[in-house]
């Protein structure tokens, strides 16, 4: 007969998800007079804000697999951004950057942006993989640095005219179009690949790994290169949808980054989650924020709600774990 | 004499400290090919120890040692591995997130396409081998795919005993692999060595059970206090004089010992 157990752990994160946007429906109808899904523009509007910080989520949920984390998300979408930007500016800049570089093929701010990332991603690898400083300090210190250096990268200044063609990759669908697709792959990577399965092995048991010869500082390298290619990557997509590039974008989108992975079942203690979960639990902080927004809820009460669901998402996680734990 | 080719590990004043700890002092150790040894000796007699130097987990303060005839210096476990070393860790090392295949496979995978690190896996090939395997041993797993975690203790010391059984490899170490285990689990472990006994794999196991021990091994080595102090041919001894060896003090003091 039908069991709970028997279905995928996001069945019951979507129900959440399907919950939250019923829920905001009847508010809508009792207190605004007005629908909230029945509004296609408003559920554009919520996949769009979401895709961005999804694309960092992605890259997160893999962090957090291998028992890590990573807080740099937002400020290296930024950082890279900046970068990017600078090698995306049109002919007739006025200005620009490097008035030796405008009216590049966009290929070129796009490999920059995503290599900017990746080199942020690998610094924090490293230093998480070769010395002892645990992650959250390790992506702490690069969440201040990668801002700071793109602060000083323009002496504070906004980088503006950028090329018709760099900013047409933000436009319409095409943020949603980049999450949808770096969610698709990466979710069949962790389940179909060696990598997948080694970066779900080091999460579980580290030293287990080890012994079964997986090189755990060469994977958990790669696997924090990767987290911050996909933050570059939302950075580009982000400055070519808002047409220009700024030091203080995305912040604090580490935090919804990590936000929607836990809420979307994967575990802070390693081992366990999946990019599946994390895509619900991009949609329901989006249906959140846009839900408060449209109730005329303030801003801050928002917040609240949010700190709430994360922690009790967390919650949760523990005592799956503690569950777990008295039964081996 | 021994012929030198029958001889597949050797050690030669194979010692460790651990600051002042003397956990292993001078121990010279063969084993044939084909053989199944024990190591028995008291708690902190150092038989963990020998283990972890011959693995490749630590190195050997002073001393040699000859696999295959050859010297060899693991620096980690993963090199002993590829020699043909496998070996069950007292602590079992799974992980408890995978299911049994995963498990069985993990460092070692069946790929369905190449790709470095992103090549493709081939899951059904490994649920098969992985079926087969455990069919072979008679271990009892209701669903291969449920995550080792979720299962009891019998059970995932029979998957590590299993993982190491399974591959073709030249030498097994088992370290106190019954230890926790239920009557039939240990049955079922007791199977899988004489099971490698037939077929020729030459096993060194630690175990504080004597008549485990006299069931399932040729030769009997005794470790006290960091040292070996004997080693004798199982057939040709009895549970009283291994005990005097293990303490080190003579007599029938044992009569009444419920440990044999
Ligand atoms: N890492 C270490 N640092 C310091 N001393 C150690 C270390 N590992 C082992 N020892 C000491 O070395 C001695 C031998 O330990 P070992 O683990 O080899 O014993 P054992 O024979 O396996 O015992 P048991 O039957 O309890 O498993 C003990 O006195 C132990 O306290
Ligand atoms: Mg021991």
């Amino acid at each position: 007969m039908f069991k709970r157990e028997n279905l995928p752990a996001e069945a019951s994160i979507f129900a959440v998800f399907v919950g939250i946007a019923v829920l905001f429906e009847v508010l809508g109808w009792a207190f605004v007079g007005k629908s909230f899904l029945g509004n296609v523009q408003r559920l554009e509007i919520i996949i769009l804000q979401v895709s961005i910080f999804g694309i960092i989520a992605v890259g997160v949920t893999q962090v957090i697999i291998t028992s890590g984390i990573d807080l740099s998300g937002g400020a290296v979408l930024a950082l890279s951004a900046m970068v990017a930007a600078s090698f995306a500016q049109s002919v007739d800049a006025f200005a620009p950057i490097f008035p030796q570089f405008l009216g590049l093929p966009i290929i070129i701010p796009i490999a920059v942006g995503l290599a900017v990332g990746a080199a942020c991603g690998w610094i924090n690898g490293a230093i998480t993989a070769y010395t002892g400083i645990p992650p959250f300090i390790a992506t702490l210190g690069m969440l201040v640095t990668a801002r700071a250096v793109a602060v000083i990268y323009t002496k504070g200044q906004p980088v503006y005219s950028l090329s018709d063609s760099f900013t047409a990759i933000g436009s319409g669908a095409w943020p949603v179009l980049v999450f949808f697709v770096v969610a698709v792959i990466f979710h069949l990577i962790l389940k179909h690949t060696v990598y997948g399965k080694h970066t779900y092995a080091i999460g579980s048991n580290e030293k287990a790994a080890r012994v079964a010869g997986i090189n755990v500082r060469r994977h958990k390298i790669m696997v924090y290169t990767i987290a911050g290619a996909l933050s570059g990557l939302a950075g580009v997509v982000m400055c070519s949808r808002a047409t220009i590039a700024q030091s203080g974008m995305g912040t604090m989108y580490e935090l919804d980054a990590i936000s929607a992975v836990v809420i979307g079942g994967t575990s802070l203690f390693g081992g366990r989650g999946r990019i599946s979960g994390t895509v619900i639990g991009v949609c329901i902080l989006g249906v959140i924020t846009s839900g408060f927004t449209f109730l005329r809820i303030d801003f801050y009460y928002q917040e609240i709600v949010k700190g709430m669901i994360i922690v009790g998402a967390v919650m949760l996680d523990q005592r799956r774990q503690a569950k777990q734990r008295s039964r081996a | 004499m021994n012929n030198q080719d029958d001889i597949i590990l050797r050690t030669e004043n194979l010692t460790k400290r651990y600051g002042g700890v003397h956990a292993l002092e001078e121990a010279n150790f063969t084993l044939k090919k084909g053989e199944h040894v024990a190591i028995v000796g008291d708690n902190g007699a150092g038989k963990s120890t020998f283990v972890r130097q011959i693995t490749g987990v630590e190195q050997p303060t002073s001393g040699d040692i000859f696999f295959e005839g050859k010297r060899v210096e693991f620096s980690s476990p993963l090199e002993a591995r590829e020699a043909g070393i496998e070996s069950v860790f007292q602590d079992l090392a799974l992980c408890n997130d995978l299911d049994v295949p995963s498990n069985l496979f993990l460092g070692r995978e069946e790929l369905l396409f190449k790709f470095g690190p992103f090549s493709i896996l081939d899951e059904k090939k490994m649920m098969q081998k992985a079926k087969a395997v455990l069919e072979r041993t008679a271990i009892k797993i209701p669903n291969l795919s449920n995550h080792v975690g979720d299962m009891s203790g019998g059970q995932r010391q029979c998957v590590a005993i299993s993982r190491s059984a399974s591959f073709a490899s030249k030498l097994i170490i088992m370290d106190e692999p019954t230890a926790a285990l239920g009557v039939q689990e240990t049955t079922q472990v007791e199977n899988i060595i004489r099971g490698l006994k037939e077929q020729g794999v030459p096993l060194i196991l630690i175990s504080h059970n004597l008549r485990q021990v006299f069931n399932l091994v040729d030769k009997i080595w005794v470790f006290r206090r960091g040292r070996i102090v004997g080693e004798v041919i199982a057939a040709e001894t009895d549970g009283n004089e291994i005990v005097s060896m293990i303490t080190g003090m003579q007599g029938g003091v044992h009569e009444k010992a419920s440990y044999i």
